[in-house]
């Protein structure tokens, strides 16, 4: 099958759910998008809103039981992902998307030279000797920055400090030259000097190898300055999909309006009371599909929010927001008023 | 310890007020050092190849900081630079190994064990993780009423019960919860008991360490809230600690900067965001990801080289030297006293002076800060 317009990759109606002792968790409950090539698209999220598991998903890494994909397909270059044998998969996996995760101490073996662990992906999808590989591996190394990398690729990774350990994440990653990234929260473990280290290394490495990323982060300002197009998730569901510049500049639902309202400003903070969305997020073992997840918490909800799921409705030709009042609040985010009501100081309930 | 005492210790410290407002202080900290010892230098260490010398670890590394009644100090600085090492020094959760604490007047670090516990009342804090602080096997009513009991701040029974009850309402959460446990709440909700826990005692100041960084935005803002209210409220203090620097710019009134042990800079909130003197302070400012695209396209970025360095063998000289894209040779060598560039606004770094505060206007290899004619509040 042939690649269709330009898309690398198209998620249509992903469904992966969670067996528990509490039920059926929807982690993501019918997600569909698509990435073209060469593009950064940022997943941004609050804990347990399914934007990891949606990228799990993508390389068939739910753990099974107790996930399982429900449905859906994810289209790479055509080809649904979904369908394929285990060892398709694998060949896929590591070569052509490739993934870094936050925490490098546990994504690393703790036994293995860093050399070691990078050896092993050439050698595996490259075909590469062990000579072949290791000069590969030292010479990402050296691509990610790894000061005296020929000296340092046989060090064991505890000998690495947190920031060069992401850096050796990245360099496994991008090591059979992937044409994905997918990034889940990788500078959350990391300090902000070295986090705007990993981000400019990323930003660099996709302009020159023209590599597809995934950015997912809870992280607003992360993904203001990296992305061409933002999916902001809640509850397993899409809320809101635009480009970035349009996203920040006129969201078009309460929820991705609270999120940026509840992030302090540096350049513009009066020391006013900061908006905040109030109660939590909701338990999604147990969500009524007949409501909105977010009604409970949501500055315009009416009736109508509590008794029937909102459209994703679509604002312009690249706008979705899932709510039943989008047009209304998208209109006020264009024309800069009915923003959301100051911040409700008895703040936090009980709940 | 008798006034006169109190008088000499405020008097052989630096001078005493950083802001010079006639003001006093609620907390005055003066050379606070805290170093641990690691071991190594002993006969055995040196037959097994260890560390011929004793390491240490200089994590407070000769910190001098005023903080005044209702002010919220924000103190900002990556993993390992000493800030929740401070904070704990603070109240002695960590013993200082030199140095002093005034807590109005009194130096807390000379108390005993009983004088101090008579202290602690007025001294509270508040942890990062929910999870980890507070007690699995104690229901919300035992964690919020045992420093109620503790500093006998009820008669009997039934006052205890009703200030744990306020108290949870106080800081959002319902009554109705009293007999649950930990785990039977979110992440948002066990900082609010860890809250209740802190403004039990009815304290006046209170370290806040990182008390949002577990929590997700959208909690992040209501703990926020529910923290600068209780302030307003109840008139404290806090020595608000976090590397979040834009949770610090929104919460604090001043902004202390912690670099390995020792402060680089201290100044008012939005000065110190608007105007960072020190370069450190400069590249920290410019790496925090602003939440608007536009901004963040066209913003320069200070991208530092490398890692912090280790603290147990920090660079010698000012301790940032290793990273600094402005440092010269004499950086290398002189350790920067944290001297009054603006008024009000303390850096320390010998390329900047009150003559020349702005570092890119400095000529290449200068050091207006050595000629000394800043006031110098500490080294």
């Amino acid at each position: 099958m042939s690649e269709q317009n330009g898309n690398l990759l198209s998620v249509k109606n992903l469904r992966t759910y969670f067996e528990t002792e509490d039920g059926t968790v929807r982690a993501v409950d019918g997600i569909s998008f698509d990435l073209k090539r060469g593009e950064t698209l940022g997943i941004v999220g609050e804990s347990g809103s399914g934007k990891s598991v949606t990228n799990l998903s993508i390389i068939r890494l739910i753990p099974s039981p107790p996930g399982k994909i429900v449905s859906g397909e994810v289209l790479f270059h055509g080809e649904d992902i979904m369908s394929l044998t285990q060892e398709e998969v694998r060949r896929i996996r590591g070569k052509r998307i490739s993934m870094i995760f936050q925490d490098p101490m546990t994504s690393l073996n703790p036994f293995m030279r860093i050399s070691k662990q990078l050896m092993e992906i050439t050698e595996l999808h490259l075909g590469h000797t062990r000579e072949q590989a290791y000069e590969h591996a030292v010479k990402m190394l050296e691509t990610v920055g790894i000061p005296e990398a020929r000296a340092r690729a046989n060090d064991y990774p505890h000998e690495f400090s947190g920031g060069m350990r992401q850096r050796v994440m990245i360099a496994m990653a991008l090591s059979c030259e992937p044409e994905l990234l997918i990034a889940d929260e990788p500078t959350t473990a990391l300090d902000v000097t070295i986090q705007a280290q990993i981000l400019e290394l990323i930003r660099k490495l996709k302009e020159e190898t023209g590599t597809s990323v995934i950015l997912i982060t809870h992280d607003l300002g992360v993904v203001a300055g990296m992305t061409d197009d933002i999916i902001v998730m809640y509850a397993g569901k899409i809320f809101e999909q635009a480009p970035t510049t349009e996203l920040f500049a006129a969201p078009g639902n309460p929820y991705t309006k609270g999120l940026l309202k509840s992030v302090p400003d540096p350049a513009d903070d009066e020391g006013a009371e900061l908006y905040q969305i109030p109660g939590l997020p909701p338990d999604v073992a147990h969500l009524s599909p007949n409501q909105c997840p977010f009604a409970e918490r949501c500055y315009r909800a009416e009736d109508i929010c509590r008794r029937e799921f909102p459209p994703f409705v679509q604002l312009n030709a690249e706008h979705f927001s899932l709510c039943h009042f989008a047009e209304e609040v998208y209109a006020d985010s264009r024309a800069g008023r009915g923003d959301a009501p100051a911040g409700t100081t008895q703040g936090g309930d009980g709940r | 310890m008798t006034m006169q005492g109190v008088q000499n210790t405020a008097s052989a410290a630096p001078p005493s007020s950083l802001q010079g407002d006639g003001r006093e202080p609620l907390i005055s900290i003066r050379e606070l050092k805290v170093h641990f010892k690691l071991g190594g230098g002993t006969a055995w260490d040196r037959l097994v190849g260890g560390s011929p010398v004793p390491r240490v670890v200089k994590a407070v590394d000769g910190v001098s900081l005023d903080i005044y009644p209702g002010e919220t100090m924000g103190l900002v600085g990556e993993s390992g630079c000493g800030k929740s090492t401070l904070g704990r020094a603070l109240l002695r959760l960590t013993e200082p190994t030199g140095g002093q604490v005034l807590f109005r007047g009194r130096d807390l670090a000379a108390l005993s064990k009983g004088q101090l516990r008579g202290q602690r009342r007025h001294l509270q804090m508040i942890f990062q993780d929910p999870y980890a602080s507070l007690n699995p096997r104690m229901t919300v009513s035992q964690i919020i009423g045992e420093p109620v009991e503790t500093f006998g701040l009820a008669r009997g029974r039934r006052e205890r019960d009703e200030r744990v009850r306020e108290l949870m309402q106080t800081v959002g959460l319902s009554p109705r919860f009293v007999k649950r446990y930990p785990h039977e709440f979110s992440g948002g909700q066990r900082q609010r008991i860890g809250i209740a826990r802190a403004l039990a005692a009815d304290p006046d100041f209170v370290v806040a360490d990182e008390p949002i960084s577990a929590l997700d935005v959208s909690i992040q803002a209501q703990i926020m809230n529910l923290m600068e209210r209780l302030q307003r409220e109840r008139n404290l203090t806090y020595l608000f600690i976090s590397h979040d620097l834009r949770a610090i710019r929104h919460v604090s009134d001043r902004v202390a900067v912690m670099y390995l042990g020792k402060l680089v800079e201290l100044a008012d909130a939005k000065v110190i965001y608007r105007d960072p003197l020190m370069p450190y302070t400069k590249a920290l400012i410019s790496a925090v990801p602003v939440p608007d695209p536009v901004v963040e396209s066209t913003r320069k970025r200070i991208v530092l080289q490398g890692d912090v360095p280790s603290p147990i063998n920090p660079p010698s000289g000012c301790r940032f030297h290793t990273r600094c894209p402005w440092a010269i040779e004499a950086c290398k060598e002189v350790a920067p006293p944290l001297a009054e560039i603006k008024p009000n606004h303390f850096a320390a770094c010998i390329r900047i002076s009150p003559e020349q505060p702005d570092i890119e206007s400095v000529a290449p290899n200068d050091a207006p800060g050595l000629r000394g004619t800043g006031r110098v509040i500490a080294q």
